[in-house]
């Protein structure tokens, strides 16, 4: 039996209008204790609106190594920026 | 918080691949890039990461006992919710701290199970005995001065999950130090007998302050590879001499006594002088051999022990409640 | 259903308001303290952090309830006086709460059969002709809400968990089944207070408890205990020995240095 529980990850929503971040991880044996926990060790300064948890083993991540196939790529893509375009400065809102 | 003399590994002579990517790990932590979990690190960064740490957790866990010591007798209700919010703290320290452990593949559990069999170290200061209420606010005074001394520097230390926990941890001490030192004034403009118990605490606890800083620089064999790979920022010396500066003015103004005959003002430096620090001391604490070594480890392995059946009934019930949601389904 | 939705009645005696209060606060401070003691030795870093924050929302409470009662008596004692200066005679909480932490199971158990009367308590009084409570409980009541939420989570966790949890908790609820009936059994003062519109109908109370202690024990798998007399009234100042100790530290430095501030 794990009497050290499962390891979550926590993400706050500091107010409304925000997306969740990432601010660390708890151990729980069951969601319902992880998201207890996360508000009472997460959010004891008012830092939240809302919680999600979700166990650090579901978490997919990408891996450093490939980091440069998997972003480099996108590097020479200027022209997705808007700066690439030269828009004569007469002409207003674009 | 509570960081100290820190013992790394010096790092292995390495074959040339190897050394290649050494070179540039060194060249990130130069252009002050963060490390983060998943990013290649040499073995010797990432133990010295672990054992760091998880020694500055166990240093929050631990520092709750000799505060917790005075919760029930806090003297009025605003000082025993302020020092609820204040032990309570150091434990979510403490759960930051092993969180930012966590990332570099090492489970609290294990780091748990070392402190307990007496393997992992902590800082020294908690175990020394608080005696007095007095010894509370000294406690936030110098102790959680002489932390954030140690911390802010942290916060921009190479590992990201690490600088991140110090950020959030600095930010909610910055009450810590200033409720001890309210206490202090407080003592201090009191009684004739409370005033005694301000001194008498401040006897007690300033020498093991400074040692909270570690040892000295011509001794502490370690101190350049840390700061190489920005783990530490400053000296031990250096991070010292700065607590000293601070707070001798403000002991000053508490009308205390610094009890070293020798400390001076040394208008050349702009620095204090300080007597000689009696490191026999800290290195008997440090091997155990401190005022309540054996108390406080019996108190944590107490709880630990005490705990065991709670969590593990909260596991077989989640288990339970898993299986039969599967049942569920299945059906 | 409220007590504040009849029209108004003969207003209740200083003496009265002031007894009712302190029943309120003294039960708050008493479960505060007990909680507080159990920082750093909990079964996990987690719950220290949650019982920290239950223990503070108590002391809130306490002290907002202190005040209170020593506005009321208008006498000149603040909070602190009347927490730290009165004998264990003087206190008037539910003799439930100064009961010691014996192990976790009893600790929740403690927790749990308070919770439900608090937060059936506070949500009537939330409805008082007395608006200074009403406000203090319809604060009172989002920390009660969580509260039982917690407890009531961990009893159907032990209760359901492992054998050694199961038997570790009906142990607890044998034991502090007994404090249980003086929280539901009205007395004179509640009667009065319940008549003048401040405190809540105490049927009521009963019956809401009963309710929502029955389904947590249910979805605990957990008997409940038989109906036992009790000889305390921890509310009309009559305690149990565990009391005095309590205060006796709790208590010790205004006593030891008289007339200081801290």
């Amino acid at each position: 039996m794990n009497e050290d529980w499962m390891l979550y990850e926590v993400f706050i929503r500091a107010r409304s209008g925000l997306e969740h971040k990432h601010v660390g991880s708890l151990h729980a044996a069951d969601a319902r204790m992880a998201l207890e926990h996360a508000r009472d060790t997460y959010t004891r300064r008012q830092e939240g609106v809302s919680i999600w948890v979700v166990r650090s083993s579901e978490i997919l991540a990408s891996d450093p190594a490939e980091a440069d196939a998997l972003f480099e790529p996108a590097r020479d893509k200027v022209y997705r920026h808007p700066t690439f375009y030269a828009i004569p400065e007469e002409v207003k809102n674009l | 918080m509570y960081t100290q003399a820190l013992d790394a590994p010096q790092p292995p002579s390495a074959p040339t691949d190897e050394r290649e990517r050494l070179e540039r790990f060194q060249a990130r932590i130069d252009a002050d890039e963060k490390i983060e979990p998943k990013d290649w690190m040499p073995e010797a960064y990432r133990q010295t990461l672990i054992r760091q740490i998880a020694q500055h957790a166990h240093s929050e866990i631990v520092g709750m006992l000799p505060e917790g010591n005075w919760i029930t007798r806090a003297p009025s209700l605003r000082r025993k919710s302020v020092l609820i919010a204040k032990v309570q703290d150091e434990g979510g320290h403490g759960m930051y701290l092993y969180s930012a452990a966590e990332t570099l593949g090492v489970a609290r559990g294990e780091l748990v199970a070392q402190l307990l069999i007496g393997r992992a170290k902590y800082s020294s200061i908690f175990n020394y005995p608080t005696l007095t209420w007095a010894d509370i606010g000294t406690i936030g005074w110098l102790v959680d001065g002489a932390a954030i001394m140690n911390q802010i520097p942290l916060c921009r230390c190479s590992y990201g999950p690490y600088a991140r926990a110090m950020v959030r941890i600095c930010k909610e001490e910055s009450f810590h130090q200033r409720q001890g030192y309210e206490i202090m004034l407080t003592l201090a403009g009191g009684s004739a007998e409370q005033r005694a118990m301000a001194q008498d605490a401040l006897n007690r606890w300033w020498w093991p302050s400074l040692m909270m800083f570690g040892p000295s620089d011509t001794d502490s064999k370690h101190t350049a590879q840390s700061m190489r790979w920005k783990i530490k920022r400053f000296t031990n010396d250096e991070l010292r001499q700065r607590f000293i500066d601070a707070t001798v003015p403000q002991a000053e103004y508490l009308g205390l006594m610094v009890p070293d005959p020798e400390l001076r003002w040394d208008e050349t430096t702009g620095h204090y002088v300080h007597g000689p620090i009696d490191w026999s001391e800290f290195h008997a604490v440090l091997k155990g051999d401190g005022p309540c070594n054996r108390e406080r480890l019996a108190a944590r392995r107490a709880a630990h022990e005490a705990g065991r059946w709670v969590r593990e009934a909260a596991a077989a019930y989640a288990e339970k409640q898993a299986a039969s949601a599967r049942d569920a389904q299945a059906g | 259903m409220s007590p504040a939705a009849e029209p108004a009645r003969a207003p209740a005696s200083v003496e009265d308001r002031f007894e009712y209060v302190l029943r309120l606060g003294d039960t708050s401070l008493i479960a505060a303290q007990r909680l507080g003691a159990l920082l750093g030795h909990g079964p996990a870093l987690e719950e220290d952090l949650a019982l920290g924050n239950i223990a503070l929302d108590l002391l809130g409470q306490a002290r907002l309830l202190l005040a209170l009662a020593g506005r009321i008596e208008g006498r000149g004692r603040d909070e602190d006086a009347l927490a730290f200066l009165r004998d264990a005679g003087q206190f008037r909480n539910m003799a439930l709460a100064e009961q010691p932490d014996g192990d976790f199971a009893e600790t929740i158990v403690r927790q749990c059969l308070l919770d439900a009367w608090r937060l059936e308590t506070y949500e009537s009084l939330a409805g008082s002709q007395d608006r200074e409570l009403a406000d203090i409980a319809e604060k009172a009541l989002k920390e009660c809400r969580y509260h039982w939420r917690f407890s009531a989570g961990w009893l159907v966790r032990l209760g359901d968990g492992t054998a050694e949890s199961h038997a570790r908790t009906c142990a607890a609820l044998e034991k502090l089944w007994r404090f249980t009936d003086e929280l539901l059994s009205a007395d004179a003062l509640d009667a009065r207070m319940a008549v003048c519109g401040i405190g809540p109908a105490p049927a009521l109370i009963r019956e809401r408890w009963e309710t929502r202690v029955s389904a947590a024990l249910a979805e605990a798998k957990l008997e409940r205990p038989a109906h036992r007399h009790y000889p305390w009234h921890g509310k009309r100042g009559v305690h149990t020995e565990h009391l005095g100790h309590l205060l006796a530290e709790m208590q010790f430095l205004p006593r030891a240095y008289p007339g200081v501030s801290w």
